[in-house]
């Protein structure tokens, strides 16, 4: 649409500005909204676009980052107190890929603090809130870009995932969220939490929007030793594809107690639209899944312990006031820091790392991890993608999971695996339950991301898209759907 | 373990995280219902090994540029309190 001149770069930014300043109060997406920046990268674009320079389809497309990447002389916090201040000298990779293909970066959204939590709930300045239902999280870590893009806030976002925090949000927004193989996009510059399972990834309207975005940010970087040197595909030149013969497994570990009756009847749904396609649908087995929420939870905090262990205030970021030695300003300034949620998990790290304890614990739990990922590398001998819900329950309240860790961390069983196992996977919407949105995830093997895309691109075809009632009628006072049934709303890129 | 992490914690939330760490360890536990003993680990999913470049100056931040967020700098250098 921008290319076609129908709307100019710098107008659709105002329309994407305008629906921040209606909604904003009520949703609290963003951290940092970067106005006067965004509108000179905007005329820019135009200035591109009037010349008939389109380096990438991205030109001129407001798009959001996640507060954990890096952006050159923007306020850089992941959302906790130790880095309030923290303004980076330099762009994360893939933001600066953006850049370079001329989108307009509309400012940072919130998040749990160093991307540790599955609601937002533990960001240390304030929650963000569903577009479809304001009493309801967004999901996490990456929940206020997933909301941002649910409530037209930006065409576009770019979340991390550990382990769900881009498919879990996406899920319980509405929109698309693709978490790519591990080494496909950069983790330059995105502030780490835990190395070996961290991916930066889209999160969309669409499928089609995900594969655009997916494109421009993938693809090794001699900055990130772990990127991985592959030929980046055009991934929107195959969605059309179709699934005939397709082979999808459903792992029963993923489908059956634990699952909430709503959004079974919605993968149910979606396997009958797969058959109905031309696709082969069957029951499949991931017999170590019931061990992966205990992998994770030694190795994302044990490798977080080591690359949290840099916030000292020395350098940047929060300082103590008072500290009689450098050992106590260590401490003080941690304590006063760090949420939590991120203590709960250093101090777990360490304890699973430390001397007497690390074969007991972290050294077990990447055996484990072996034999998780082995269990993928079966399945894919016999099917083309895994198919299973995204969460097991839509979005819950906030406050619902906070008194008990043990209970959040629950809600990310359907996606930790992948990140354990290194694999690319998709949420898409799949359908409402009791009017809130329920993501299916679609699972492939390493660099399939195009195949994913194609079988999302396949079921949103059928399912439609959907719009939360607060991007169809911002005034609205953001209640509970009450519909039933999807919406379908057009793939256009409009404001 | 606060110490090691250097964390410094009130009795109030010593209390809290021990309890909250007790149990997710006895969930973490379950691990030992596997038999691992033949199971190689994995510490990385890519089969990378040895990643480098050549030892050559490439783009670098500016001394300024990294002294800018310090709490507390004198001159070229990041200031702290007594270390001994």
């Amino acid at each position: 649409m921008l290319v076609k001149r129908e709307i100019g770069a710098v107008e659709l930014l105002q329309a994407v500005l305008r629906r921040i300043d209606e909604v904003e109060d009520r949703v609290r997406a963003y951290i940092t909204v970067t106005r006067e920046e965004a509108l000179q990268q905007a005329r820019e674009a135009d200035r591109m676009l009037s010349r008939g320079e389109v380096a990438s389809p991205l030109v001129g497309i407001p798009v959001a980052l996640k507060d954990n990447l890096c952006t050159i002389g923007v306020r850089t916090t992941c959302a906790s107190k130790i880095l309030y201040n923290f303004v980076p000298p330099y762009d994360a990779t893939v933001v600066r890929r953006l850049r370079d293909a001329g989108a307009v970066l509309v400012g940072k959204t919130n998040m749990d603090e160093f991307a540790m939590g599955s609601s937002t709930e533990n960001s240390a300045f304030f929650p963000t809130r569903n577009p479809w239902d304001l009493g309801r999280v967004p999901g996490g870590s990456s929940g206020g870009s997933a909301a941002a893009v649910a409530a037209g806030e930006a065409v576009m976002a770019l979340g991390s995932d550990t382990g769900g925090s881009i498919r879990q949000p996406a899920a319980f927004c509405g929109v698309v969220g693709l978490k790519p193989t591990y080494g496909a996009v950069s983790r330059y510059g995105l502030v780490a939490f835990a190395s070996s399972l961290d991916q930066i990834g889209p999160i969309t309207r669409d499928v089609e929007d995900c594969a655009l975005l997916l494109r421009a940010i993938a693809g090794h970087d001699p900055l990130d030793t772990t990127s991985a040197r592959f030929e980046v595909p055009d991934y929107a030149s195959s969605l059309e594809d179709g699934l005939r013969g397709f082979r999808v497994g459903v792992p029963r570990e993923y489908a059956g107690e634990g699952i909430d009756a709503g959004v079974r009847d919605v993968l149910m749904r979606v396997i009958g639209l797969l058959e109905e396609m031309g696709a082969v649908v069957e029951e499949t087995t991931l017999p170590h899944t019931p061990y992966a929420l205990p992998c994770y939870y030694l190795i994302a905090p044990a490798e977080a312990s080591s690359n949290l262990a840099r916030y000292d205030g020395v350098r940047y970021g929060y300082r103590t006031r008072d500290a009689e030695d450098v050992v106590d300003m260590f401490m003080k300034t941690r304590s006063e820091g760090f949420g939590p949620e991120v203590k709960r998990r250093i101090m777990l790290g360490t304890y699973a790392l430390s001397a007497g304890y690390y074969d007991a614990y972290y050294l077990k739990a990447l055996k484990v991890r072996t034999l998780i990922k082995g269990d993928f590398d079966r399945a894919f001998e016999d099917y083309d993608v895994l198919l299973a819900p995204t969460s097991p329950t839509p979005a819950f309240r906030l406050g619902e999971k906070t008194a008990d860790p043990l209970q959040m961390y629950l809600s990310d069983v359907c996606t930790l695996a992948v990140n354990l196992a290194g694999i690319p996977a998709i949420s898409v919407p799949g359908g409402l339950a009791d009017g809130l949105p329920v993501g299916v995830q679609f699972i492939g093997r390493p660099f399939a991301e195009g195949m994913l895309l194609r079988v999302a691109y396949c079921v949103e075809r059928r399912v439609g898209t959907f719009m939360a009632p607060l991007a169809r009628d911002p005034a609205a006072a953001g209640c509970a759907y009450h519909g039933s049934g999807g919406d379908t709303a057009g793939r256009g890129k409009d404001g | 373990m606060a110490l090691l992490a250097r964390l410094a914690l009130s009795e109030e939330e010593k209390e809290m995280y021990t309890r909250q760490l007790r149990d997710i360890l006895e969930y973490a536990a379950r691990l030992n219902e596997l038999d691992t003993t033949d199971v190689p680990p994995t510490s990385h999913v890519l089969p990378l090994s040895n990643v480098f470049r050549e030892d050559e100056v490439g783009e670098h931040l500016a001394p300024e540029e990294v002294l800018a967020n310090a709490p507390e700098r004198e001159g070229g250098f990041f200031k702290v309190p007594r270390i001994v």
